[in-house]
């Protein structure tokens, strides 16, 4: 019975931890563009303004352009798929989930690269020059910023000697607290990828159309009604996907274990906490930064692949 | 874990003091320049207080505090006040271009590393992958003298080389007599002063700081 039972808990939690996500992505989305308003002296729309998009989205009805491919059309459910698979692989709430062993982390980067070869293609798809456009600059931007990512992940997996997601959640949050320096480097590393993965703002402006800068906006400019709100809520996971990667990495304390319901109150206050604050920083980051010329770009990233490649050295020089 | 947390402290902070030095190989302005020696400073003089207060050696915490007034206070407020009188805040120029830089520099990182790794296996201190990384920062330092061609950041990495230094003496040896090190300390600040003297030979004779000029001076 035990195996049965703790399998039944395990899916549950399993199903716990993929709805909240789903349900708090606008949520963060929505929070993130609050603190900015609030930072640059305006009220803002509201924590909710992401949500009533979305409604507003799926009420309407699509327009399709004419030499629309099949691939068009399904590109914003493959896109939903990966970015909420990979938030399922990612332990958020409880480490030892069911879905966590069906990939590490190599993998997982392999996930969020299967969404960007799709949503290329379906921007080449329909023949416009904004779409190939925006689809070379973020080739441009992601080849960059993968090995990087890559790298981060090693350093962590070299430390926790595994690359398996919740093994490394493990290592960290159980263990007695140790400082170590690659990590820093290594963390250092993975807030320029995920700035630029998330189409933020010294890599990518995510509020604006204006066609000299825009390189996630000008992927998706053919996308309407309930295929644009599916993009729109992807992008929305994947930011928060990336943000729990990053709380996973480096600051996992707080996390329930399966089975455990009386911590599950504590560890999901403790995310919100974490993502709270997560959000807060990445807004005041986007206040105080530029949007830098496109061909800085490939520096930046190039600086992400160093922080991170130095991380793994000075793991190896000090053991630690 | 083994390692107690003072020794985890101070190599975090000789991490801290080698992203610096890249950070500082990776900047375009003066300005910034300065700020980000100060804060390698203020990384030394952290370091220097934690090896002092681990080791219970007290000539060490004179030392923290020199190197706290000097490279944190005095030395970027000279510098300042040259580049104000110099009026010299245009971007800083390189020889190179910063990416390469950048990569030559992790060369550098891997072959300090292994240039360290026999040295240290002599030593008996739980420090001793901090001369590593402290051979790496005086390397990297060296690299900046080398490709920048303005004089201004010339002195900074001559001056986070010495940073470099300092930083091998108190992790690896637990610090060199106070003398030596007082003796070091007026040394830089004199040094300073010279460099400073220099900067306006420099401009009054060629109208730049571009120290490519001087080689002009030399007989055919």
């Amino acid at each position: 019975m035990t195996n049965n039972a703790s399998q039944t808990l395990g899916i549950l939690f399993q199903l716990c931890q993929s709805l909240l996500v789903v349900a708090l992505a606008p949520l963060l989305t929505g929070w993130v563009n609050q603190c900015r308003a609030w930072l640059q002296n305006r009220s803002g729309a509201g924590l909710l303004q992401p949500y009533r998009t979305l409604r507003k989205l799926f009420h309407k009805d699509a327009v399709l352009a004419y030499n629309a491919s099949p691939l068009f059309r399904i590109t914003p459910y493959i896109l939903f798929g990966c970015m909420w698979l990979a938030a399922a692989i990612i332990p958020i709430i409880a480490i030892d989930l069911p879905f966590s062993p069906a990939a590490d982390v190599i993998a997982l980067v392999g996930v969020f690269a299967l969404a960007r070869v799709f949503i290329s293609l379906a921007a080449m798809d329909i023949g416009t020059a904004f779409g190939s456009l925006g689809a070379r600059r973020e080739m441009l931007v992601s080849f960059l910023a993968e090995p990087a990512l890559l790298m981060v992940f090693f350093t962590s997996s070299l430390i926790s000697h595994s690359t398996q997601l919740p093994h490394i959640v493990g290592t960290f949050a159980h263990h007695e607290f140790v400082l170590y320096p690659s990590l820093a480097f290594a963390g250092l590393a993975f807030v320029i990828v995920l700035l630029a993965e998330n189409a933020r703002i010294p890599v990518d402006n995510p509020s604006t159309h204006l066609e000299l800068t825009m390189i996630h906006e000008a992927m998706i400019l053919e996308y309407s009604a309930r295929h644009l709100a599916l993009v729109e809520w992807a992008s929305n996971l994947k930011l928060l996907a990336y943000i729990s990667i990053g709380i996973a990495l480096f600051v996992p304390y707080g996390i329930a274990e399966v089975g455990n319901w009386g911590v599950l109150p504590l560890a999901i206050a403790a995310l919100l906490v974490k993502l709270a604050l997560a959000g807060a920083g990445l807004a005041l980051l986007e206040a105080l930064l530029a949007k830098m010329r496109i061909f800085r770009a490939p520096e930046f990233l190039g600086t992400a692949f160093l922080l991170a490649v130095l991380g793994l050295l000075i793991h190896f020089l000090l053991g630690a | 874990m083994s390692i107690p947390f003072t020794t985890q402290i101070i190599n975090l902070l000789a991490s801290i003091l080698l992203l610096i030095a890249f950070a500082m190989l990776s900047q375009r302005r003066i300005l910034s320049l300065i700020k980000l020696f100060a804060w390698q400073g203020l990384a030394l003089s952290a370091s220097t207080f934690v090896v002092a207060y681990s080791t219970a050696q007290h000539h060490l915490y004179y030392s923290a505090a020199l190197t706290l007034l000097l490279k944190v206070l005095i030395l970027p407020w000279l510098l300042h006040r040259l580049i104000h009188k110099l009026n010299v805040k245009w971007d800083v120029e390189t020889l190179i271009n910063i990416p390469t830089t950048m990569l030559v520099g992790i060369v550098l990182v891997i072959f300090a590393f292994n240039l360290a790794a026999p040295i240290s296996q002599l030593s008996e201190s739980i420090t001793r992958g901090l001369i590593g990384i402290a051979l790496a920062s005086v390397l990297l330092s060296l690299l900046m003298m080398i490709t920048r061609r303005k004089a201004v950041p010339q002195v900074v990495g001559f001056l986070a080389m010495e940073n470099g230094l300092f930083f091998a003496a108190t992790s690896a040896t637990h610090g060199m007599p106070l003398v030596v090190e007082l003796g070091i300390a007026l040394d830089v600040l004199v040094g300073t002063f010279i460099f400073g003297i220099f900067f306006f030979q420099l401009r009054e004779t060629f109208d730049s700081l571009d120290i490519t000029h001087m080689e002009k001076l030399k007989d055919d």
